[in-house]
């Protein structure tokens, strides 16, 4: 079977309902052995900072949060423009489906950020660039979460929502980059830099495994959640009916 | 092209000069919400100067946030949107025309008015010029961003509220860029770099924001 007709299998609904179902098991197994090492190696292996104690444990949740939180708004934005130019249903449902999710990493990220901040910067809030864009992202989502819950019509919502999600990632850079230059107090980016990173390896590894770990955790509920949604909107065809009825 | 162009232009601007008190709104607006500040904050003039450049330009997003729907709503309602849509001009063209009426009525005022509010507030005179002409940098950004928000939730009974969340992040930058810019002009600093970002953000808005407004446009029509 060729690329291009594996592919076309996979974008019926039919056919991704069967394939995801089956891939859900695998992940939500490599997703879980992939927390267990993460938080072991960062919680309790891994060395407490020089300077921050073990505080710095914090950053194995907030970092990973904060990166899924962006690509996960790229993937909906990718996605989105799958579906306005193809047309193709199941890319609108993986953007449909990443919202809430790519929300709660931002929230998360937020909420740990925060947690970090008091003892370190002794307050819970700053109004520092990189915070201030994170929860500028978490109003990106939420307006687009609006946005589709307020059209009634499911196609119409889907094709506005596309649209919006394609003008907020326009948007991102430049609220992003606006916001840095306007106040910053986070520090800079220490894994992806020219010269290298500038982590201590005993912290990169398990940075990176929970990286990986919540890659993997967006990947499985993201099918999960598409797979509900499908059922949901194609509850009147005959397939649905077969998948419910069959035990 | 041009045609359509001018006659949408010109039909939004009778419109709008028949409808006075519209036009006249978001200048009260403007006016009355910078008029709470001082009442809020104390009249003490040195902390009104520290502000006033915020304020200002807070006050002017939220008057742009509050006329936009005008832009469409009544266009939508009774069917010469549709209309439009269907035309053989581009839509985006015709988008640009009715966001350049949109601003020209509520946009200018602004600006013109804004000398006058800032020497309430005690904004220094040497910050005049770089406020009026970070709104006037500003304000078609604001229009032409709010377009796209306003397109997409036209069609909706309640999009008010909506269309606050949907667009005010957007607006964010454009924000940041000018209050910085009267700010600084204040201290008597140099202001390029903040004025090249604004003119740099309405070459994008005013070549991307009109197609997706457009696009928005039809999906609310339900074309």
């Amino acid at each position: 079977m060729s690329m291009w007709a594996w592919f076309h299998r996979l974008a019926s609904p039919k056919h991704f309902y069967r394939i995801a179902g089956r891939w859900i098991p695998w992940l939500t197994a490599v997703c879980v052995v992939l927390f267990v090492v993460g938080l072991y190696t960062g919680l309790y292996a891994s060395p407490p900072d020089y300077q921050q104690g073990d505080t710095i444990r914090i950053m194995y949740v907030h970092v990973p949060a904060a990166w899924l939180s962006l690509f996960v708004y790229v993937v909906m934005a990718g996605a989105s423009a799958v579906y306005l130019i193809w047309r193709i249903k199941l890319a609108d449902l993986v953007a449909l489906s990443s919202a809430p999710i790519g929300a709660s990493f931002t929230f998360l990220a937020l909420a740990t950020g925060s947690l970090w901040g008091k003892p370190i910067w002794f307050t819970w809030w700053v109004w520092d660039g990189r915070l201030t864009s994170e929860l500028i992202l978490l109003f990106l989502y939420l307006g687009y979460m609006g946005l589709r819950a307020a059209i009634d019509d499911r196609r119409s919502a889907a094709r506005a929502g596309a649209v919006l999600a394609l003008v907020g990632v326009v948007n991102v850079p430049i609220i992003h980059y606006s916001v840095e230059w306007w106040a910053t107090l986070h520090q800079g980016s220490t894994v992806f830099r020219a010269e290298g990173p500038a982590i201590h390896p005993s912290q990169l590894l398990p940075l990176l495994v929970m990286g990986l770990a919540f890659t993997v955790f967006y990947l499985t509920i993201v099918l999960i959640r598409a797979r509900a949604e499908l059922l949901l909107q194609e509850r009147r065809s005959a397939w649905v009916r077969e998948v419910i009825d069959s035990p | 092209m041009l045609r359509g162009f001018v006659a949408i232009l010109r039909r939004d601007l009778l419109l709008a000069f028949r409808h006075r008190s519209e036009l006249v709104n978001p200048m009260m607006f403007f006016v009355i919400v910078l008029t709470l500040f001082p009442l809020a904050l104390g009249p003490d003039a040195s902390t009104l100067r520290g502000i006033a450049a915020g304020v200002l330009w807070v006050a002017a997003l939220l008057a742009a946030l509050l006329s936009l729907e005008g832009m469409f709503r009544s266009d939508f309602e009774d069917g010469a949107l549709e209309q439009m849509a269907l035309s053989s001009q581009p839509l985006a063209l015709l988008v640009v025309a009715k966001v350049l009426a949109h601003w020209l009525v509520t946009g200018v005022p602004l600006i013109v008015l804004a000398p006058v509010l800032a020497v309430l507030l005690d904004l220094p005179a040497a910050a005049l010029p770089v406020l009026m002409l970070t709104l006037l940098l500003g304000t078609p950004v604001l229009s032409l961003v709010g377009a796209i928000g306003m397109a997409l939730t036209v069609g909706l009974r309640r999009g008010g509220l909506l269309l606050s969340l949907l667009v005010l992040p957007l607006y964010v930058p454009i924000l940041i860029f000018a209050a910085s810019a009267v700010a600084d002009a204040a201290l008597g600093l140099q202001v390029g770099a903040q004025l090249n970002m604004m003119g740099a953000l309405l070459a994008l808005a005013l070549s991307l924001g009109p197609i997706a407004t457009a696009a928005a446009l039809r999906i609310s029509l339900g074309a």
